[in-house]
């Protein structure tokens, strides 16, 4: 990739809410202000801590949403039913408030936005987040590498960024999106309802031969499905790169 | 939690006190001899710290405890890490 | 520490009951690991202890359940801040199963299916403070949380209380365990908040 691995120690820095906006009925994406931000690669993550006044903190891991080249950080929150950071973050989080973060991290789940090779996204629920991060890379650098979203959502409205990804794969520039959804269907599609398996993910021009880049991200149990699939499908597992989110989604 | 998270989660505690990116580094396992990116070491965080397992034989890798203040590292699970370090 | 994030309170942590400092209260379980839960049939299960000459006394399961077992509530303190109190297991004492050994070892290292261990002296394992737990809660104790048997050391930080506990040696010098080598504090008595080397 085109970042050194030397990046400097990390350190906490402090920034400021701009803006919340509401992606679904539990998720919403917050804008950062961070003073200095060194900027990102796709598929980065930053870690985010909370203290309460007693001193006691909680912290966790989320990723970026948002293309490397804009200067305002966002992060999509999925809002966890007895998590003790997300709930904080989509219910109690407001414009001006300040957010301690770190980042950002990782330099493996990354995309280069100079390679031209094909890349297949795996998304499992809020594990679109990340491969998010990529579509808007690309887009940003005005790539034309082929890109297939693959993405495994309980029911519609569970869909994040449902309007931006159908915007951005009617453009014609090889974005192509595909939905698999597990609990319920919109109504009048003719998709059946079930979870991910070898057809949808081998549709013409993205089967082994095509040998794309893999990124699958998701509940640790999706993650380890998708990769199985692929895996057998003949993909080389030396191509494909995943990250766990942990059982739940992870993003407590 | 008993499932693992990949090698990625890493990269956050290492930034904090390494200035390379660990996890994009390959070692090898002292217990097996595969070499593979740390990334894609089976991790452990449900614990007192965080235990990194070899993706192919599980022994461990490596180990981290933090208390406030201090960082431990045990790394006697790889023999060696080759790290990108350009410009060197 | 940290700037203060507006409104974060985090999880409940006060409460009427006394915890030791530092802790938090939890009404599930939470389950901890440094590997792969062990799956262990206790038709191949084996419980042992060695002494510092080599003394070996060994249990199978049908052995292990033959001995007198007890029924007890004690409470919780896990290293990760979290407590949980009045819990009820039924084990065997450590009493019973060392009543045979011959030794003057001060030191114990106690062995997990897995690869775990942990030390602590060994007059920490007698007088009724220890046990091989078998069941918790009126069930027998399942994998994830260290069946089919774990050490209980209570009055000690939880990751003494290894779970798919194999064994213990007795030795004459004492020997860190997994954590204890790696910046956790030797003997880990929450009450004095001894979590880390020096504290």
């Amino acid at each position: 990739m085109a970042r050194a691995a030397v990046l400097g120690r990390l350190t906490w820095q402090v920034g400021m809410v701009t803006e919340i906006r509401k992606e679904t009925a539990t998720a919403s994406t917050i804008m950062i202000d961070v003073p200095g931000w060194p900027g990102h690669a796709a598929g980065q993550h930053v870690d985010v801590r909370l203290t309460a006044e007693d001193g006691y903190s909680a912290q966790r891991s989320y990723s970026i949403a948002s293309a490397p080249g804009r200067d305002r950080l966002e992060l999509t929150v999925q809002r966890l039913e007895d998590g003790e950071v997300s709930p904080y973050l989509t219910d109690v989080l407001m414009v001006g408030y300040p957010l301690e973060l770190r980042g950002p991290i990782g330099g493996w789940f990354v995309w280069d936005t100079g390679a031209g090779r094909p890349v297949l996204l795996v998304a499992g629920g809020s594990g679109v987040v990340p491969l998010m991060s990529m579509i808007r890379a690309r887009a940003e650098a005005g790539s034309r590498a082929p890109f297939r979203l693959v993405y495994s959502v309980r029911s519609p409205e569970t869909v994040l960024y449902a309007a931006e990804l159908a915007e951005r794969s009617q453009a014609g520039d090889g974005l192509e999106v595909s939905y698999v959804y597990t609990r319920s269907a919109p109504p009048g599609a003719r998709v059946r309802v079930g979870r991910l398996n070898p057809v949808v993910l081998a549709a013409p021009g993205w089967t082994r031969e095509a040998a794309p880049a893999v990124f699958i991200c998701g509940p640790t149990g999706f993650v380890e499905a998708a990769a199985s699939l692929l895996v057998k499908a003949g993909h080389d597992p030396g191509v494909i790169k995943t990250e766990r989110f942990g059982p739940s989604g992870g993003q407590a | 939690m008993t499932t693992h998270l990949d090698g990625n989660v890493l990269a956050g505690t290492f930034g904090v006190v390494f200035a390379v990116d660990i996890t994009t580094a390959v070692g090898q396992c002292a217990s097996c001899g595969t070499r593979e990116a740390i990334a894609q070491a089976m991790v452990y965080t449900d614990a007192p710290g965080l235990v990194a397992r070899c993706g192919c034989c599980g022994e461990v890798v490596l180990r981290v405890t933090r208390s406030a203040g201090r960082t431990w590292l045990d790394m006697r699970g790889v023999s060696y890490l080759e790290l990108q370090t350009p410009g060197e | 520490m940290g700037i203060v994030s507006p409104g974060f309170r985090g999880r409940p942590r006060s409460g009427r009951e006394k915890l030791p400092p530092g802790q938090y209260l939890v009404t599930d379980f939470p389950v901890l690991s440094a590997g792969p839960t062990p799956r262990v049939k206790t038709r191949s299960w084996e419980f042992r202890i060695t002494t510092e000459t080599g003394e070996v006394h060994t249990w199978d399961w049908a052995a292990f359940q033959a001995l007198p077992a007890e029924e007890f509530q004690v409470d919780l303190h896990c290293v990760t801040k979290w407590s949980k109190l009045h819990t009820t297991w039924r084990g065997v004492s450590l009493d019973t199963l060392l009543a045979q050994a011959q030794t003057s070892a001060e030191y114990a290292l106690a062995r997990s299916y897995g690869g775990y261990t942990t030390n602590l002296p060994l007059a920490d394992l007698l007088d009724g403070q220890a046990w091989v737990a078998f069941e918790y809660g009126g069930r027998p104790l399942t994998a994830e949380h260290g069946g089919p048997a774990r050490l209980l050391v209570p009055h000690l930080y939880l990751w003494k209380s290894a779970k798919w506990v194999q064994g213990i040696d007795l030795k004459a010098k004492d020997e860190p365990g997994f954590w204890e080598s790696l910046g956790y504090h030797n003997y880990g008595d929450p009450w004095r908040e001894q979590r880390y080397w020096g504290d």
